[in-house]
């Protein structure tokens, strides 16, 4: 099917419901949603399959970068003592808020040609996406990981030293023993990456077929008044959070009740 | 064959029948926190052999006493000497089993095999010690199964042989039976009598008096964080000096 100019971005908003934005009533929009949603499913539309696939690919690399990162950032806070470390934690907490589009701005200064990152022509990636999404994620991933090994180092630091462990293999075996545990915070990165628009519609541009995400397709679409088509991308995308967060939740399950 | 391994496959080559950590020295060791002496000027000197229990009462300071001679906390003054080592120092030929047994969230087999990768135990010899610790704390049969998921008593028996199996010339317990039932307390007291066999000092404390008569070969008796009494276990308990021990051991109140 040929793509519309003018900003149609789906092929199958050709079954886009009579419905036109709000004046129509909450009830006969959320209807139009779900069958918008189910027609896209069901459809297996391709520019839907590359726009998800585009948004798991970012977000999915994004909170690995960020997993590896974070993960010793946040344990090494909690077992390592040195003079402001309390500063350090505080900070951690403080960047779980950061604001996205600021993260974007600033990003897009640095990546933007005349920027000090500019020669790599990074701008308008998903390169740049994933850069974005990773400083948003990993305080939330750090601080989340310090509580938790925070909580694991209580009980294990006296046996640990008894047996002569050294703080980096101790930061070793309080994250491989504190794994399932972590994938929550790991989940909470990905919530984060996920839904987020504000950083990625700025450095990445919302070009279609590039850097074209659920998100931004989502504001896009709701800025065009396309109600329905928007809220069906939006129960999409909280189907496939739901769906990882359920698979993890589950891992964590087994293997709380295989490890005790 | 039990014990035997122990007197001569030391990862780190020294023979525990032969103890070069001890004896140990206290010299007016204070403990002091918020003001409060919580061990009070203790001296007295620990040799290789005897059986040593640390007896009193809850709050007495023995837990404390054990801690500090393992070098996890450091006294406020005084000096506690492993054969002239810093307790620091002489860590790596000590092991400690605490009360509640601090397991890893993984299996048996890799409990014990974890603690002797730190000692820098090659893995083919790993192999072989774990499987002999296992069998010496008949746990053998659940070599495979979550640490975390066994009973209590297994539980401490597999802290136990995790001691064990790093062959310590001194190992410190802090009431390793508090929480067991008869049953699983006498298994871990056989398995403890066989360590002690083996040659390693053992320093254990407990306030259960039937347990500290049938092990103790001499007994330290802490009263608020005084060492009220240091001799042979057999004098303590028929002529306890202090009035403090005496009501101890006629099931009194002590204060």
């Amino acid at each position: 099917m040929p793509r519309e100019g003018g900003g149609v971005y789906l092929r199958s908003r050709r079954l886009e419901p009579a419905t036109d934005g709000l004046e129509h009533g909450t009830m006969d929009d959320f209807t139009a949603a779900f069958t918008t949603a189910l027609t896209l499913i069901i459809g297996f539309d391709r520019d839907l399959v590359a726009i998800v696939s585009l948004s798991l690919l970012v977000s999915l690399a994004a909170v690995c970068l960020a997993a590896v990162c974070g993960l010793p950032l946040g344990a090494a806070v909690a077992v390592c003592r040195f003079p402001g470390r309390n500063l350090v934690g505080a900070l951690l907490n403080t960047m779980m808020g950061l604001p996205p589009v600021v993260v974007g701005l600033a990003l897009y200064v640095l990546l933007s040609r005349a920027g000090p990152l500019g020669e790599f022509g990074l701008l308008y990636t998903p390169s740049a996406m994933v850069l974005a999404q990773c400083i948003l994620v990993t305080p939330i991933i750090a601080a989340l990981t310090r509580q938790t090994v925070a909580d694991l180092y209580e009980e294990y630091d006296e046996q640990l030293r008894s047996l002569g462990v050294g703080p980096w293999r101790t930061i070793g075996t309080l994250l491989w023993d504190g794994r399932f545990s972590l994938l929550t915070a790991v989940m909470a990165g990905f919530g984060r990456a996920s839904a987020e628009v504000g950083a990625v519609i700025i450095v990445g541009g919302n070009i279609n077929h590039v850097t074209r995400v659920m998100t931004t397709t989502i504001a896009l679409e709701t800025s065009k008044g396309n109600l329905p088509l928007a809220l069906g991308l939006g129960i999409i995308l909280l189907l496939l959070t739901f769906m990882l967060n359920a698979a993890a939740m589950a891992i964590r399950d087994i293997a709380k009740r295989a490890y005790g | 064959m039990k014990g035997k391994r122990m007197q001569s496959d030391h990862p780190d080559g020294s023979n525990p029948a032969t103890p070069t950590i001890l004896p140990l020295v206290l010299h007016e060791v204070c403990f002091e926190a918020a003001g409060h002496y919580l061990i009070d000027h203790i001296s007295c000197v620990l040799e290789a052999r005897p059986y040593t229990i640390v007896l009193g009462p809850n709050g007495a300071g023995k837990s404390l006493l054990l801690r500090l001679c393992h070098g996890l906390i450091r006294a406020s003054s005084g000096s506690i000497l492993w054969h002239g080592m810093d307790a620091c120092a002489a860590r790596r030929h000590q092991a400690m089993v605490f009360q509640r047994p601090v397991l890893l969230r993984r299996t048996v087999t890799a409990n014990i095999s974890y603690a002797l990768r730190i000692r820098g135990t090659p893995r083919w010899q790993r192999q072989m010690l774990v499987r002999e610790a296992l069998q010496q704390a008949e746990l053998a049969d659940l070599a495979g199964r979550p640490a975390r998921l066994l009973s209590a008593g297994e539980q401490q028996r597999l802290a136990l042989a995790r001691a064990w199996v790093l062959t310590p010339q001194a190992l410190l317990l802090d009431e390793p039976t508090a929480s067991l039932d008869p049953a699983a307390t006498q298994a871990v007291e056989t398995l403890l009598k066989q360590i002690y066999d083996s040659g390693t000092k053992i320093i254990m404390t407990t306030h259960d008096l039937g347990q500290a008569r049938r092990l103790a070969d001499e007994v330290l008796f802490l009263h608020r964080g005084r060492l009220l009494e240091h001799g042979p276990a057999a004098e303590f308990f028929s002529q306890p000096k202090s009035k403090e021990a005496a009501a101890f051991l006629a099931g009194q109140l002590v204060w």
